[in-house]
């Protein structure tokens, strides 16, 4: 009798939860100028709202602007973070300490009160309105949460002994770590992957700042800015919302383990 | 002499330094020198984009002080701090729980509750916007069917702010909750046995074995929700835009505002710098203090 009224419970909270994902759809397929209630279906499924809004807010080029910032910050974060933790993690040095403090408590600084002097000098360099910037930028953001997990997987899970092992057969320190260490750090690599892909792929606090010209801008931009020009036209802003979010959904709803032990060991960063 | 050298130098080379030089180029690069730079700018007068701008000491950190605004958003910025902790703290232990129980439809509700981390806060304030909007929302829809007059919560300053909160809350609840169900599978079985032996309640158990073993997860999340609600800014755009007029800024979108909209880079700097403190002191009292309430387990 209990378990039947927990589980009605659950079902109910599903229902509950998955509220604004039906008036979303109900939403972006519904003609415009139709005014019957969000919660009615459409009668007629009008798809022309997706052709319209990705002509209209770009999402094209936005769609192409995120994935390759996603990609290239996401590799570069996994090459130069790993590389990091490597000698942070093997060798005990005091100047490795030193820097391995220093990382871990630029965490605490919050990106967003920087802005100020991040844009100026972003200005200065001359990188406003480039892909360039926004790969950067998420990289230096997300290195010292990568190179904490990197360096406490190294430290607890890689045995020192293969290393020595291959010192003795005669490979150099950098040989070592791509060919030995590197492969077995699949795990970790796994959850920066995903932390970093959700995380940029949803960026819209850089991105607004760094991405103001409509060529270089990322799915959360174009959003923004269609949304301000279409607010009367609510279910083609809805059907751009589809579009924008649907990689990352899919992907969750096949990678759902990895995707939810990835994002809780990148929580900390928050 | 030469021995220490050498024994110096060789130490150097040990540390393998050359492995996190570009880490070091892009933290210094991207974070340390603009965090410094802030710093410097908040001291000045500067607008945004001229060449030249003044040193002015203390005036902008007085006026700072003076300026009603920076009360009001700091307020703001704690309801939205502090509010989205307590909810997705309860509510994300409640779902633990429940889901926690062998029960059908745990899998799928507990992915439908997940989903909203995994999708951009812009689009979900969106989405929600759809919901709570004045013309053509669905709450408004409901409240017409039953004959009710329309309401406006986006436009409402006393309302907006708790909407804006339910919101964070909706999509960030799911952290709450995997982390909270982590921790509940990690406490052993023989607590709870031993327990009704020994003839105590459900709410003792609860209140005496669950919530003391919890303790490690309540800290985690508090500290990664605090920080979240006191930086929140994508959500506030989407919903309310700041509106109307002041009333439902954060400290981020006031910066942004006041940089972007107000040519105001030297003030914005100083808000920066209060907003830095804000959440580093209260992400920290948080630490220490449910840090010094767990127990051993």
């Amino acid at each position: 009798m209990k378990k039947k009224l927990l589980t009605i419970l659950a079902f109910f909270l599903a229902v509950i939860h998955f509220v604004p994902f039906y008036v979303l759809i109900t939403t972006a397929l519904k003609e415009r100028g139709d005014f019957s209630s969000k919660w009615v279906l459409p009668s007629d499924i009008n798809w022309e709202n997706f052709s319209e809004a990705w002509e209209m807010a770009n999402l094209g080029s936005a769609l192409f602007n995120t994935a390759f910032i996603t990609f290239f910050a996401a590799t570069i974060l996994i090459f130069v973070g790993s590389l990091a933790a490597y000698p942070l993690a093997r060798k005990q040095t005091k100047l490795n300490k030193v820097v391995y403090y220093l990382f871990i408590s630029v965490m605490i600084i919050p990106p967003l009160a920087a802005l100020v002097p991040l844009y100026q000098l972003v200005v200065s360099i001359g990188l406003m309105n480039t892909r360039t910037v926004a790969i950067l930028n998420n990289v230096a953001s997300f290195l010292p949460l990568t190179i904490f997990l990197y360096s406490g997987f190294i430290r607890s899970t890689i045995p020192k002994s293969l290393e020595e092992a291959a010192r003795i057969d005669g490979a150099s320190t950098p040989g070592i770590f791509f060919k030995i260490v590197f492969p077995l750090l699949k795990p970790v690599t796994a959850s920066v992957l995903i932390i970093s892909c959700v995380y940029i792929w949803n960026d819209f606090q850089f991105a607004i700042f760094f991405l103001q010209d409509r060529s270089v801008h990322t799915m959360t931009v174009a959003l923004s800015r269609f949304f301000g020009e279409n607010a009367n036209n609510l279910q083609l802003v809805g059907a751009a919302s589809i579009i924008a979010m649907l990689p990352m959904v899919v992907l969750f709803l096949f990678l759902q383990k990895q995707f939810i032990k990835g994002l809780a060991a990148g929580s900390v960063k928050g | 002499m030469q021995k220490i050298k050498t024994a110096r130098f060789k130490n150097i080379n040990d540390s393998l330094w050359y492995m996190y030089v570009p880490a070091l180029l892009f933290i210094g690069f991207f974070i340390l020198y603009p965090f410094l730079n802030g710093i410097r700018i908040s001291f000045t007068d500067w607008d945004g984009f001229s060449q030249t701008y003044n040193y002015v000491g203390l005036d902008q950190y007085t006026r700072m002080l003076s300026d009603n605004n920076t009360w009001l958003v700091l307020r703001n910025t704690l309801l939205y701090g502090v509010g989205s902790t307590v909810l997705q703290n309860v509510v994300g232990l409640l779902y633990a729980i429940l889901l926690n129980q062998s029960i059908k439809f745990k899998a799928i509700t507990r992915t439908i509750i997940y989903l909203p981390v995994i999708i951009s806060p812009l689009i979900m304030g969106y989405i929600w916007y759809f919901f709570f909007a004045y013309q053509g929302g669905a709450l408004n829809d409901i409240i017409m069917l039953f004959g009710g007059d329309p309401v406006n919560l986006l436009g409402n300053p006393d309302a907006n702010i708790w909407i804006i909160v339910f919101v964070n809350t909706f999509q960030f609840v799911g952290v709450a909750m995997i982390i909270y169900l982590a921790g509940l599978q990690s406490i052993s079985g023989e607590y709870y046995e031993a327990a009704n032996i020994d003839g105590a309640s459900s709410f003792q158990q609860f209140k005496k074995i669950t919530l003391p073993l919890l303790m490690p997860s309540i800290t985690i999340n508090v500290v990664i929700n605090i920080i979240g609600g006191l930086k929140l800014f994508d959500v506030i755009i989407a919903l309310t835009n700041g509106g109307p007029g002041m009333a439902s800024q954060s400290m981020s979108t006031f910066m942004y505002n006041l940089y972007f909209s107000r040519q105001d880079a030297g003030y914005a700097a100083t808000q920066g710098v209060l907003m830095m403190l804000v959440i580093l002191i209260l992400s920290f009292s948080a630490l220490i203090y449910f840090r010094s309430k767990e127990v051993e387990a």
